[in-house]
């Protein structure tokens, strides 16, 4: 067999395969004006009752927003409102009434808003220790909280939660009256699952949280666990722009147009140093989410776009036509000077 | 070894070292007196195998490596190489960095595809590395005989051959190391060595040994044979060797003569005996070799630019933010008043302290760099790398580039030039061996006055072509029939008249019978007998002398035997009719020479008649015939005017008798000119030939013919039609380099000739003056003289093309500083440009002049070891494999076998490398940008506090993952038009040249759209999200939902831009393209369902968040739509309105048209600019009016 090996000649031909010939079988697309004007007047076709959709769903959702913060500053303290918001003994309740413009049917969800409030700052996002938070066993992980870790210097034992996030927790509370009817706010499932159970620890208790110099925003129930304190889970996952909103609560009764709500607020949380607002909002929700016009009106501008553009593009095709290949506007005719 | 042995060997030492009492032997030899001084000092003790205690094993074992890496090198070195690269080292120091609290994302996440990039780098290095190991193990693993003692000998491995070591080389076999020749079959030891593989010359030289050792020429001799040898140490000189032979107690001085190169090859010898001097890398041809100059291609310069370029926007960019953080910063804290006091800033680290807000902005800068450095593609080269080995794949598997006669593929031997091929605007060719077969022809031949032969040139054919008349030829009549197969190589002659012994019937069958038994005896051939046919081969130096010496024999003088000293042939006596066997004695070779121009050889007849053979050139031929020699001289001149016209390379054949007294006086002059070491020794040989070579008798002229390669015309006229400019630089005459450009359309009648040439009478009054400066002078005004008066005619007449002719020795002049780009202005308006007489120096010197005075890419196509400094010096270089040996082929970038396959080398694989390469590094580009500036613009809404809306796992599997892939696929396969396409439409190939495919137009159209791409994305993204609930829980999106929503916006956006760009979607870019999407997702999910102390942000985000809603799904498809609308609103719009050529070809593909010959000729014909070269041009030419007409009528109103 060997000597049938050398023998025979050894061909240094390549062999052929569609592979190395680059013959692969391929579509090849061309982008022909009947291609063109077909996908966008498809995607303009698409894309209008889509918007359409969008607005409609968007329509349906009732929304309240109420900007509180500047209203609820006394009159006294309008020069230096960190003094009023920092003060112990300052009345910081306060009363706004709201007119339900047309019906909300539950369940109706309660917002906070707050304007020009770096959660995203990677100082304040990164202030946290997730491990802490899970398990009770990682209460010294505290490394990553600078700085708000443990109390008194290393002292006082590890905070927990630890962290800029949850020390500077939104403290301001609302409560909600139909006349002298309190409205029940349902604070139960407003974080995520997963955060409830993975990353909030059931046996993580607070311990030496927002004691001594080191007061920041809101307290928590130290005999509640973690994962039962849903307004930290909230408030902790952080959001993506300096202005948002974050949820509160749920109303589970319908509310009537033209009812008018009061809402007892005690404006604890300081936005006042950082020119922040604050604002409070009731909206119902449906497929689409919140109130979002944004969905529908981008909708019906692509699809507009679309449509423009096929029409400015047929006219064009119409109105001048031209052979394919026309070779003025070869780059190498261009160049050449005119001789 | 017992003690006598080593006694011996003790006195051998003292002797060795008592060799300055043998320095008075040398003194005549400078070079001699320096052995054992510095740079001499090596020793070898011959024959002493298997013994440890002489300073032979000191020496280098004789294994050779030419891997770049030893495994123990392997990881530092090529790291090295890796790290050298601007933007791997950038990477480096990022990832070092990472590992500081300086970084926005976690390590190992920016630390992972920086090892992916350099491994895979490093893999295709590695690989590169083992194919060379498994080429070294080869050839060390090659046996050679050598002595094991005792006068046996075994086989051994070439690697474990040691310095001093016997070796016997049999016929046909390489030297492995270098050896000093000790004997060899033949008694006068001498052997014939090939040494095509260190310098390219194919033809056999003769190495002798000393006398002394000449006798050892058994086995068994060599029990007792001892020599200690002192010579030079290891160096790269190829053509010296100095040292000195101890043998027997005596001192013999060693010359180059002796010495056989490793690599070269035993020939026409049946073995040889050789001691072993210099091993593995002490040999000369590997001290020799080294490595090829690197070259670069415009594009990765470019890159490079771009890169800068990208650096400056990411430094810009860290820069804006981090003064603006730092403004901020220092506004959080005024005394103590507290700004965001959520941040705490009274109780800030130094990265975000107020009261040290300039150091804080300062840390922030860098932290920017490391989060913007996502606007670098880091898999850029690596992809490019991969490419480019794939696409080398292809030119190596293309089996319309293999060559089967010869049995050789294409062979891209640098992986780093491919899409350069695409973009050639001038190829500077060699002549012979490229443009022609180099396999001579002997097809005419003129004897005293007559002209044999009915063969019928290429030239001449074509001539007829063009004249459209059928060929008349020594008054027969030829007919446009094709070539019949040529039953002998090299041999094209019919005429019925000499042929099979006819000869003897004609009227002057005297001269006849001199004319070819001076082709028999006047060369230096060597024939090799085939001793069971009785056929006859021969070993010539160069085809030309192969040619003669086939010719004659196949007319009935066959050359057969070669001694030393004589020279046998058989030959059909006139008289009696019979064969008969007659030897001559071959007293002296002069030999051929580029200023000679001839040969010739003195031989003593049977009669003992002495006899002087010469052939040569016409030039120097006619001036030195005899009185009584010039019977025929007129004719023969018509002829060899005539030959030349055809296109063929001729030679004048003349004898003359000498008489005992002549020869014994040139005889004495011309062994003394030899002898002579003096710096004159050749003008003294010159003077003692001239003295000899005159009053000679004119015989006749042989014609050979060069043929055309296969499917050069044609070739060339595609190539033209590509708006390639072809140079042709050959050593030849002006008349046979013209007569090639005819027959390969290269010029044609109606083409102006401008003819460059120092052939004025003043010049040749200087010249036989011979003054230097007075010549120099004179010639160099000439030279600008005639090159502005060129110009002069090219400004003058637009529409006629020009064709410009320079010769060597006025190519000198035009090369100077002073004039070349005089020289060079005039060149580029001449359609075509032939230097004749062109030295190998001067072919890299105009390769230059093109080269740097264009700015343009030039290749340079070649295949003797004259064009490899021209290979070198352009910018690719291409490498034909055929008979002048490897020479160019090893310094090529790119080796094809036949000239014709340049013309899908660059318009097909050319085309598409470029084509590929440059789209796929805009693509690169383009994709992180678009990634880059979400990042960016999301800064702007977290204070520049660096914070990214991704997680750390998204941002660096980025480049890797979801989208390299893709841009790997379209490097790879991408096709604008198909082959047959790339064939058919020549001009295509402008799109290489004028780069419209990587102007920084398009580059930074490419960009922009990255950018508003980016801009659209984010925009949408945040504002559909933000801030109102996207669900119909009422919860809202966090950051983690932002960021993995616009995350995948982005994967959607740049791989369906992926789909656009594309125009040739095989399987495989469908799996990366939309597998790029889909793993996306399967990442989200595997990730997110890791436990959420790994996946952190992403942790079930898929699943929990953003896969229930509808919102998400609505926002991925209208924010891929909307960033992708400019794109293809602009793509559709150019396509129809202002294609590209390659899109007008594909409209012609696409409507059907391609079998429409007018319409396709139309869109061909769709540049201003006219072919002036080629035969396509040749025929528009002819019918000049029709083409203005249709040029007109399809020309823009």
């Amino acid at each position: 067999m060997d000597e049938a090996l050398r023998t025979k000649p050894s061909s240094r031909k390549p062999k052929y395969s569609r592979f190395t010939q680059q013959e692969l079988p391929a579509w090849k697309p061309i982008l022909t004006p009947k291609w063109f004007i077909t996908s966008f007047v498809t995607i303009a076709i698409l894309f209008t009752p889509a918007g359409l959709l969008c607005l409609w769903a968007s329509e349906h959702v009732v929304e309240i927003v109420d900007r509180y913060d500047d209203d609820c500053l006394p009159d006294s303290y309008a020069t230096n409102p960190e003094t009023f918001i920092q003060s112990k003994n300052t009345n910081k309740t306060c009363v706004r009434t709201l007119k339900i413009p047309r019906k909300m049917t539950a369940p109706i969800f309660i917002y906070y808003q707050l304007d020009n409030f770096y959660q995203n700052h990677r100082r304040y996002v990164k202030s946290r220790s997730e491990k802490q938070l899970r398990d009770p066993d990682d209460e010294d992980e505290t490394d990553d909280c600078k700085p708000i870790e443990n109390l008194n210097g290393n002292e006082g034992g590890p905070i927990v939660p630890c962290g800029l996030v949850a020390w500077s927790l939104f403290n301001d509370t609302y409560k909600f009256f139909k006349g002298n009817k309190v409205i029940d706010i349902d604070k139960k499932n407003i974080a995520w699952e997963s955060d409830k159970k993975y990353k909030f620890g059931s046996e993580v208790y607070p311990k030496n949280f927002q004691k001594e110099g080191l007061i920041g925003g809101g307290q928590l129930d130290e005999s509640k666990p973690l994962s039962e304190q849903e307004n930290l889970i909230v408030w902790m996952k952080t959001a993506a722009l300096p202005t948002f909103r974050k949820l509160y609560g749920r109303i589970n009764t319908d509310l009537e147009a033209n009812e008018t709500i009061t809402i007892v607020i005690q404006n604890n949380y300081n936005t006042y140093e950082f020119g922040g607002e604050k604002k409070v909002a009731l909206s119902t929700a449906n497929w689409i989410g919140g109130k979002n016009d944004f969905f529908g009106i981008s909708f019906l501008a692509i699809g507009g776009v679309c449509f423009f553009v096929a029409i400015t593009f047929i006219l064009l095709y119409v109105f001048k036509p031209r052979p394919p290949g026309d070779p003025t506007y070869l780059s190498w005719n261009r160049n050449q000077p005119a001789q | 070894m017992s003690a006598g042995a080593r006694s011996k060997k003790k006195l051998h030492f003292s002797k060795i070292y008592s060799f300055n009492c043998g320095r008075r032997r040398f003194n005549n030899d400078d070079d001699h007196s320096q052995i054992g001084g510095p740079g001499f000092s090596r020793v070898v003790y011959c024959n002493e195998n298997g013994v440890s205690e002489v300073g032979n094993q000191n020496y280098a074992d004789n294994y050779v490596r030419s891997t770049k890496y030893t495994p123990l090198t392997f990881i530092p070195k090529s790291l090295f190489e890796q790290f050298r690269r601007v933007a791997n080292f950038f990477f480096l120091v990022t990832a070092i960095l990472s590992f500081t609290d300086l970084a926005p994302y976690t390590a190992v996440s920016a630390v992972l595809p920086l090892i992916v990039v350099i491994s895979a780098s490093m893999v295709k290095e590695g690989i590169e590395d083992w194919q060379r190991k498994q080429q070294d193990h080869e050839v060390n693993n090659r046996k050679v005989k050598v002595h094991r003692g005792g006068g046996v000998f075994e086989p051994r491995e070439w690697k474990k051959l040691r310095v001093g070591d016997v070796v016997k080389v049999e016929k046909d076999e390489f030297f492995p190391a270098d050896l000093l020749l000790l004997s060899s079959c033949y008694e006068d030891a001498v052997c014939y060595v090939e040494t095509m593989n260190l310098d390219g010359e194919t033809n056999l030289k003769l190495k002798q040994s000393l006398d002394v050792t000449s006798t050892i020429n058994e086995d068994s001799s060599f029990s007792n044979f001892k020599a200690g040898v002192k010579c030079e140490d290891p160096n790269a000189s190829l053509y010296t060797f100095v040292g000195t032979m101890e043998f027997q107690g005596q001192q013999y001085a060693l010359s180059p003569q002796q010495l056989l190169l490793r690599d070269s090859k035993l020939r026409n010898t049946d073995y040889i005996y050789g001691a072993v001097i210099f091993t593995g890398q002490d040999t000369k041809v590997i001290q020799n070799s080294t490595e090829a100059p690197s070259k670069r291609s415009g594009i990765e310069r470019r890159m490079d630019s771009i890169i800068y370029f990208m650096f400056f926007i990411m430094f810009l960019m860290s820069f804006l933010g981090s003064i603006y953080f730092g403004i901020v910063t220092k506004k959080d804290l005024n005394g103590d008043q507290q700004k965001r006091w959520y941040l705490a800033p009274d109780r800030s680290d130094v990265y975000f302290d107020p009261n040290r807000a300039p150091v804080a902005a300062l840390y922030h800068f860098l932290t920017g760099l490391l989060l913007y450095s996502y606007l670098i593609p880091i898999s850029l080269y690596v992809s490019i790398e991969i490419v480019k080995v794939l696409q080398t794949i292809f030119i190596n598997n293309d089996i319309h580039m293999y060559y089967e006669e010869a049995d050789k593929p294409a062979h891209a031997r640098t992986s780093n030039l491919t899409e350069e091929l695409g973009q050639i605007d001038t190829i500077l060719s060699d002549k012979t061996g490229t443009l022609t077969c180099n396999s001579m022809e002997f097809i005419k031949c003129s004897i005293a006055g007559t002209a044999y032969g009915r063969g019928v040139t290429e030239v001449e054919r074509a001539m007829a072509k063009r004249m459209g008349s059928p060929l008349i030829v020594n008054g027969r009549d030829h007919y446009f029939d094709s070539d019949s197969s040529l039953s002998v190589k090299g041999y094209n002659f019919e005429d019925e008249r000499i042929t099979n012994g006819y000869w003897i019937h004609e009227q002057r069958s005297d001269v006849i019978q001199k004319f070819f038994r001076l082709l028999a005896i006047c060369h230096t051939a060597i024939p090799d007998v085939d001793e069971e046919t009785g056929k006859v081969t021969y070993e010539a130096e160069s085809p030309d002398e192969a040619a003669f010496v086939i010719a004659a024999r196949e007319l009935g003088f066959e050359f057969y035997k070669r001694t030393q000293t004589t020279i046998s042939f058989i030959e059909l006596d006139p008289v009696s009719k019979k064969r008969v066997e007659r030897t001559y004695e071959l007293l002296n070779v002069l030999e051929f020479n580029s200023a000679r121009k001839r040969m010739s050889v003195i031989v003593r007849d049977e009669d003992g008649k002495l006899l002087l053979l010469c052939k040569g050139a016409d030039s120097v031929m006619f001036e030195r015939l005899a009185k009584n020699g010039i019977e025929f001289e007129e004719n023969t001149k018509k002829h060899v005017n005539q030959y030349a016209d055809a296109g063929l390379r001729t030679l004048i054949l003349a004898y003359r008798e000498l008489t005992e007294d002549e020869y014994k006086a040139f005889n004495e002059k011309f062994t003394e000119a030899k002898n002579s070491v003096s710096a004159d020794r050749d003008d003294l040989i010159d003077q003692a030939t001239e003295g000899i070579e005159k009053d000679l008798i004119l015989l006749g002229a042989t014609a050979v013919e060069d043929k055309l390669q296969q499917g050069v015309p044609e070739c060339i006229d595609k190539l033209a039609q590509a708006g390639i400019k072809i140079w042709v630089l050959t050593g030849d005459k002006m008349e046979t380099a013209i007569n090639i450009g005819f027959s390969c359309s290269l010029l044609r009648e109606g083409m102006k000739q401008i003819i460059i040439i120092l052939e004025s009478p003043d010049i040749i009054a200087a010249e036989k003056a011979g003054d230097e400066n007075v010549i120099s002078k004179i010639s160099k005004e000439s030279v600008k003289k005639q090159i502005l008066a060129g110009k002069a005619k090219v400004s003058a007449s637009t529409s006629d093309p020009f064709a410009l002719i320079i010769d060597g020795k006025s190519l000198a002049y035009a090369l100077h500083d002073d004039i070349k780009n005089t020289f060079l202005e005039l060149a580029v308006r001449c359609a075509s440009v032939i230097c004749c007489r062109s030295s190998p120096k001067q072919k890299a010197l105009v390769t230059r002049l093109v080269k740097e005075g264009t700015r343009k890419t030039t290749l340079a196509i070649g295949d003797g070891a004259n064009d490899v400094g021209m290979l070198q010096e352009a910018d690719i270089g291409v490498g034909i494999s055929g008979v002048e040996g490897m020479q160019a082929v090893m310094s090529s970038d790119i080796a094809i076998a036949q000239f014709r396959f340049l013309e899908r080398l660059l318009l097909v694989h050319g085309h598409w490398c470029y084509r590929r390469i440059s789209s796929m590094i805009c693509y690169f580009f383009y994709k992180n940008i678009v990634f880059g500036t979400t990042i960016f613009l999301y800064e702007a809404y977290t204070s520049f506090s660096a914070q990214p809306a991704y997680n750390d796992w998204y941002m660096s599997l980025y480049n890797v993952f979801f989208t390299s892939l893709p841009a790997i696929a379209l490097g790879v396969f991408d096709q604008d038009v198909s082959a047959r396409f790339c064939l058919k439409f020549p001009l295509l190939y402008q799109e290489g040249v004028q780069n419209t495919l990587f102007r920084w137009r398009r580059i930074f159209g490419w960009m922009l759209n990255g950018v508003s791409s980016s801009i659209i994305i984010f925009f949408l993204c945040i504002r559909a999200l933000n801030p109102e609930s996207y669900r119909k829980n009422g919860k809202t999106a966090g950051m983690e939902a932002v960021g993995a929503t616009m995350y995948t916006c982005v994967v959607w956006v740049v791989n369906c831009q992926m789909a656009l760009a594309v125009s040739y979607f095989t399987l495989l870019q469908h799996i990366f393209i939309w597998g790029g999407i889909i793993l996306w997702y399967i990442f989200l999910l595997g990730y997110g369902a890791l436990p959420a102390s790994i996946s952190t942000t992403a942790y079930r985000v898929f699943v929990e968040t953003l896969a229930p809603a509808p919102s998400f799904w609505f926002v991925t498809m209208f924010v891929s739509i909307a960033a992708l609308v400019p794109y293809f609103s602009y793509k559709s719009v150019q396509m129809r309105f202002f294609p590209p050529y390659h899109g007008m070809i594909q409209w012609i593909r696409y409507e059907g048209n391609c079998d429409d010959p007018d319409y396709v000729n139309m869109v061909r014909q769709r540049s201003i600019r006219t072919t002036t070269v080629g035969f396509t041009a040749r025929s528009i030419a002819r019918d000049n009016n029709l083409y203005h007409l249709n040029l007109e009528r399809h020309a823009p109103k």
